[in-house]
């Protein structure tokens, strides 16, 4: 710790701790524009400049180290006069068109200038013109009002990765942008128009659609991928116009990815927005009673035993809750939630948890990636791991098909028989893990969504026994599910034997006659073309296809429900908007339903169902609070395959119904994803 | 300053050129490869008629284990490396006020007059391109051209229009000073080493020191 | 008058060779390997008692920047880096000592670099200087082939590598931590400090920047005695020094004479004098374009060093000595510095990449009169607004011919505005 004066005010900070932080912890505020707490020290904009006794010139106070004794005057006259002098700069050649700027209301430049902006224009010389710059389908540039504060560059090499932005020429010639005019091929990308302080990057989706002051804004979760990102929609009447990371550090700090940003036009493409029926062979539109009819005349025909019900990857816990709630009362209990054919088992939740917590990947200095494509299926805590492993040069091991992460990794090889190796010593990397303090795995869904899954889980399990991946402060066994509804799931234990392929199988041999699928739409469903089909979602995607009963349910930003992320942290949602035409939050049409078939649901408030759902599984009530679970056995001994691993997700910016019905979303995977893997699946 | 990349056809150092990169990247410790870029973006400019194209960046990134913006910023950021063809002969005249107060006017005028072209521009021949540049550093010898790695001293309008001549001609007049001085010895007359200087430097002369 | 025994850089024309041979007979490379057997502390001890103050323009005592380096290696290696990016306007001595002493230099790397425990050197020449690079190279060349540098320099089993970088024509490189930035194949970017090189340099291994001439003088300062560089010049000023002398004289050149030369004695005496005679003076420049230029009632009496030109509110800068007679428009010539600054700031930060842009277009303006008179008042401002706010140096290099212009000249800058007005007044009229 060190002691040092600011304005007077004499304060401890830890050691190493610069002059800017030391005065945020000191609730004094020194203006800036390059400083980011979370990007390299720049340095350049010399908004902060400090007065330091004893130093013959005025000190930048972002990269200014805080040491014993210091004295700092953050308000004198010569620091006012710099900041005056450094807005009056910046202001010469920008473009002061904030009438037409998207980032006019939420601009540092602007506030700043009011703030400690000299009040005058003395300048007459022309303003520089700066061309606009092409960096892909989500940044819209007006680099004119660039004020190169390299934020976007620094971002690009460091958390993104994908060092494609640059600053080019020098002097006032000097212009940001991305090599030879290409887009930013980042997952991440639009980050960087948050953490322009201007309006040179703004977004393109957005531009000119709303002034921030007409925005209403809730505080609510992402759903495009597990991590369950910390998000802000900002809606104006019915229309969500956009989504903003909310700070979260445990989870995603300030960033989130380019589909939890963009995907959120697809809102409002291809919605359920009225209840439909299969009349005649041809879906039809009917009312909330006709559907309900038509379905009730079907299950009282039906033997309970003969219906099944699949969730899936983005419902809320309570609507999961309460169908499972109504096929219990129906005599049913298959419900299955893992519509990707994963292994993994709802008994212990310790087996399919990121139990080292989304933090723990700051802290590993081992990781061993089986069949883990962490850049498509979780990109915020792939740049976190990024982070690390730059810093640190950690070792990361991957086991799968070649891909990018964006850092270096040992490439181990495309064979789970590697595991065993690894198991039993035989392998370099088994010296890694023994000399690692706090060593993790993570298992992507490509291992264990495999037919022998349930024997790499059993073979990650061993190895994190052998190699002290398990400790009293630590569990370094990771699960990476892709869905926001998967934890959810399992901790309701919505899984039948044999997975949704014995649902299949049921179906196809005639022992299921009716599915409940509540936004399963991940999966090939053709299997259930014999079965008669209730399909309960926001979109009309793959699930609708064989649908014979179409009931509209509600996105995520329509209401208000519980997600469990990859970590097992309950997170509450909450509705921005409303649903469009007779779509309705999901739970209340499984209540209604309830009331139709005679089966009445016991719950006639959404607090209702909730304190039942905590009731009886208490977990859920545990808001906000990471769990620790017991270690314990599970995963089954059995032979491995000899084939690869196959990633999941071919193309990042098509992975649900709401990314697929996104133009946004569809330009982006054209425009921007030219993966290999893409091209394989699509040669293949 | 170019802004806008120009493209060409396909980069590769020539064999001699590769076996020098090899060489080069012993000078700098192994995990600094970068530290090669400027080396290699002169050397590669010199194998491409004096210009630097977007396959040499890529080809340098490649071989440096470099992002291909870090090139372009390098490539973009200093002076000699010219980011579109050039001619055949590059006239650098510096300007600067040491070159300007010793008639860097005149020199430029000439070299205008007898190109026919203005700064940054390039003969329609594709023979001459005629640039303007800062300080060269030879300030007692002002005003200076540079032209392929030499530097033309001590002009003024009649040399520096001989100067061009003798290119167009075929037979480069021979670098260093153009009025007759001996490098940057005070011009006729040596004030010190007399125990080195050449004979003819040591005559007395102080009576009419003056050479303008 | 220095007397020629006392001149270091006696190969300062070119009179001779530059060959190790003839490099020899001038006494390079005379008992190198005694030198360095006195030991580290005895070289920096040395260096320290000759006083020689930085030559690239700062003035930093030399032996006193050598021992900021660590004594001890923490497992990284020490390097010398030798600034031959020579570029600031009116300067051209760098240039004299590679392609006619370069020995001097290769020597000087060896000696500087045993005293901080250096590896290596890189000497990082500017991209235009090609034959002085040559120049250079074929004597590091020989060095190596004759023990001098290499394994076990000179014999004395200390293993010292000498490598060149070449520029690419950036005078910002000229800034230490640009300079680095650029050997290790990046912009010439100066670096936020600290760290200082000492401690974070190139390749994030302590570093010593030196100039060539600070780093050139060292074997002879060694030889001779710290004492002996110490007795010439004035106290806190000592040795000799490189002048360069352009503009306006009758004889251009450059000149190794005492520190503390009267600057009429400098520009009479190897000069030839001020074009149309002393009378005939305007102003001088006396340290390189960054500093404020003199008018001549300053001249007439000043004296070439650090204190004295401090004094004046000047400074001895590189000691390039820019003479400006009657017939200059003075005005113009600060307008071409200007444009310069303009050209060569990195963009970095803000008040730089802005403020020499503003501050040039109404140079510009003021060259020919079009302003308003109370923009005088705002230049000057402008000019304070980027003085010692900017990153690195180049800020107030850019800062002060303008301040200098509008001490000495306010009058002439003023009688410009006026006459525009009153000739645009009777365009009107007429």
């Amino acid at each position: 710790m060190v002691k040092l004066t600011i304005d007077g005010t004499e304060i401890e900070v830890d050691t190493g701790s610069t002059v800017i932080q030391a005065a945020e912890q000191a609730g004094i505020e020194i203006p800036r524009f390059c400083y980011h707490e979370r990007l390299s020290i720049a340095g350049n904009c010399r908004m902060c400049l400090v007065e330091m006794e004893k130093a013959p010139k005025l000190v930048a106070s972002c990269a200014m180290p805080a040491s014993e004794g210091m004295v700092i005057h953050t308000n004198s006259e010569k620091v006012k006069k710099a900041r005056e002098g450094v807005m009056e700069f910046l202001l010469i050649n920008h473009p002061l068109d904030c009438p037409v700027c998207d980032q006019g209301g939420e601009c540092d430049l602007q506030d700043q200038s009011v703030a400690y902006g000299g009040g005058s224009k003395r300048t007459t010389e022309e303003r520089r013109i700066v061309s606009e710059k092409f960096m892909g389908p989500l940044i819209k540039t007006t680099m004119t009002r660039c004020i190169h504060c390299t934020r976007c560059v620094r971002f690009a090499d460091e958390i993104a990765g994908v060092p494609e932005l640059g600053a080019i020429g020098r002097g006032e010639g000097m212009q940001i942008t991305t090599y030879n005019e290409k887009e930013f091929k980042s997952e991440m990308s639009g980050n960087i128009v948050d953490l322009c302080p201007v309006g040179a990057l703004t977004s393109r989706p957005y531009a000119f659609k709303a002034r921030p002051w007409e925005l209403t804004s809730t505080e609510t979760i992402d759903i495009h991928d597990a991590l369950g990102a910390n998000i802000r929609a900002d809606a104006r009447g019915r229309e969500v116009m956009r989504i903003l990371p909310r700070l979260n550090d445990d989870i995603n700090s300030e960033w989130i990815d380019d589909k939890s940003r963009h995907a959120v036009d697809g809102l409002t493409k291809n919605r359920l927005d009225r209840p439909y029926a299969r009349i005649k062979g041809k879906l039809t539109e009917v009312t909330w009673q006709q559907a309900f009819d038509i379905i009730a005349a079907k299950i009282k025909k039906t033997d309970g035993s003969k219906i099944a019900a699949l969730t899936g990857d983005l419902n809320d816990a309570e609507s999961m809750y309460a169908l499972k709630k109504l096929i219990a009362s129906l005599g049913s209990d298959k419900i299955e939630c893992r519509q990707d054919g994963s292994a993994v088992e709802s008994s212990s939740r310790v087996s399919y948890l990121f139990n080292s917590a989304i933090s723990g990947v700051d802290e590993t200095d081992a990781v061993l990636l089986i069949g883990s494509d962490l850049r498509r299926e979780a990109a915020v805590l792939n740049s976190r791991l990024r982070q690390n492993s730059v810093n640190r040069r950690m070792n990361i091991a991957y086991m799968g098909p070649k891909i990018d992460l964006t850092y270096r990794v040992t490439e181990l090889g495309d064979d789970a028989h590697i595991l065993q190796d690894i198991l039993e010593g035989k392998h370099e990397f088994s010296k890694v893990l023994k000399k690692a303090e706090k060593p993790m795995l993570i298992l992507g869904r490509s291992a264990l969504s495999r037919s022998d899954g349930g024997a790499i889980l059993k073979l990650a399990h061993d190895i994190a026994d052998k190699y002290g991946f398990i400790l009293e402060d630590w569990n370094g066994f990771n699960v990476l599910h892709t869905a926001a509804a998967r934890v959810g799931g399992l901790d309701l234990d919505l899984t039948v034997s044999g997975g949704i392929e014995s649902i299949f199988a049921g179906v196809k041999k005639g022992d299921i006659e009716i599915v409940f699928n509540m936004g399963a739409d991940e999966t090939d469903l053709s299997a259930l073309s014999g079965a008669f089909v209730i399909y309960q979602g926001s979109h009309g995607d793959e699930g609708v296809r064989y649908a014979d009963v179409i009931l509209p349910g509600t996105a995520y930003t329509e209401k208000s429900g519980l997600y469990v992320n990859i970590e097992g942290r309950v997170q509450r949602a909450e509705r921005s908007i409303f649903g469009p035409g007779d779509a309705r939050e999901d739970w209340t049409i499984l209540r209604a339903l309830s009331d139709a078939l005679g089966k009445t649901l016991e719950f006639d408030t959404l607090g209702e169902l909730r304190a039942a759902l905590y009731k009886e599984y208490p977990a859920f009530a545990a808001l906000d609070e990471l769990p620790s679970e017991k270690w314990c056995d599970f995963g089954v001994n059995a032979a491995l395959l000899k084939e690869g691993f196959i990633l999941p997700i071919t193309d990042f910016y098509q992975t649900s119904p709401i990314a697929r019905a996104s133009s946004v979303m569809q330009e982006c995977s054209g425009i921007m994803y030219d993966s290999p893997l893409k091209e394989e699946a699509a040669h293949g | 300053m170019t802004l806008n990349l120009v493209d060409a056809g396909a980069f590769e150092f020539s064999p001699e050129n590769k076996k020098w990169a090899a060489e080069e990247l012993k000078k700098y410790p192994d995990s600094y490869r970068q530290s090669c870029v400027m080396p290699y973006l002169h050397r590669a400019q010199e194998q491409n008629h004096g210009w630097v194209s977007i396959p040499i960046m890529e080809y340098i990134a490649d071989l440096l284990d470099m992002a291909y913006i870090r090139v372009h910023e390098v490539a973009s950021f200093y002076s000699m490396y010219n980011l579109k063809p050039v001619g055949k002969h590059v006239i650098e005249v510096c300007t600067t006020t040491p070159c300007w107060l010793r008639g860097s006017d005149d020199v430029a005028a000439a070299c205008k007059k007898e190109l026919g072209i203005g700064f940054g521009e390039t003969t329609a021949d594709g023979e001459f391109t005629l640039l303007e540049v800062e300080c060269a550093g030879a300030c007692v010898n002002a005003p200076v051209i540079a032209y392929k790695e030499n530097y033309y001293e001590d002009l003024d309008e009649d040399t520096t229009t001989a100067f061009i001549k003798s290119i167009k001609a075929g037979k480069v007049v021979s670098c260093g000073p153009q009025n007759g001085r001996f490098k940057s010895c005070p011009k006729g007359r040596a004030t010190t080493l007399k125990d080195f200087a050449p004979k003819e430097l040591l005559k007395a002369q102080d009576s009419k020191g003056s050479d303008k | 008058m220095l007397a020629d025994k006392d001149r270091i850089f006696t190969n300062l024309y070119g009179f001779e060779g530059t060959d190790l041979k003839s490099s020899k007979k001038r006494g390079d490379w005379k008992n190198t390997k005694k030198l360095l057997e006195n030991g580290k502390d005895w070289i920096v001890d040395e260096m320290k008692t000759s006083g020689l103050r930085g030559r690239g323009g700062a003035g930093f005592p030399t032996g006193l920047k050598w021992s900021f380096m660590p004594k001890e290696s923490d497992g990284r290696p020490s390097y010398l880096v030798v600034n031959a990016d020579e570029g600031e306007p009116g300067t051209c001595k760098d240039r004299e000592i590679m392609r006619h002493d370069p020995h001097k230099l290769v020597e000087g790397c060896l000696i500087a670099g045993f005293a901080m425990n250096a590896i290596a050197a890189y000497i990082y020449i500017r991209g235009e200087f090609a034959e002085e690079a040559k120049v250079m190279q074929a004597a590091i060349d020989e060095a190596y082939k004759a023990g001098l540098i290499g394994k076990d320099s000179c014999g004395t089993g200390y293993n010292f590598d000498i490598y060149i970088h070449r520029g690419a024509g950036a005078y910002i490189c000229g800034e230490e931590t640009a300079l680095i930035e650029s050997i290790e194949g990046k912009k010439g970017q100066p670096r936020l400090k600290p760290p200082f090189p000492a401690n974070v340099g190139v390749f994030g291994c302590p570093t010593t920047v030196n100039n060539v001439e600070s780093i050139a003088v060292v074997p002879e300062v060694l030889r001779r005695g710290g004492s002996w560089f110490a007795a010439l010049g004035r106290e806190n000023n000592t040795g000799t020094k490189l002048f360069c002398i352009s503009g306006h004289v009758n004889n251009p050149c450059n000149v190794e004479e005492e520190m503390g030369i009267p600057l009429k004695d400098l520009i009479e005496k190897h000069a030839g004098g001020v074009i149309g005679g002393w009378d005939n003076l305007l102003a001088i420049i006396p340290g390189g374009s960054s500093v404020h230029m003199i008018p001549k009632s300053i001249c007439d009496t000043v004296l070439m060093d650090f204190d004295s030109l401090r004094a004046e509110g000047t400074g001895l800068g590189t000691a390039a000595v820019i003479v400006m007679d009657k017939s200059t428009d003075i005005v113009a010539a600060i307008a071409r510095l200007s444009a310069f600054y303009k050209h060569e700031s990195c963009g970095q930060c803000t008040p730089c990449r802005e403020g020499t842009g503003w501050m040039w277009r109404m140079m510009e303006r003021l060259v020919s009169g079009d302003a308003e008179l109370e923009e005088v008042d705002m230049l000057l401002d402008v000019t304070k607004q980027i003085e010692g706010h900017t990153i690195c140096a180049l800020g107030d290099a850019a800062a002060w011919p303008i301040q200098g212009l509008l001490r000495h000249f306010r009058p002439e800058v003023e009688r410009r505005i006026e006459e525009f007005k009153k000739s645009k007044l009777n365009v009107k009229l007429g």
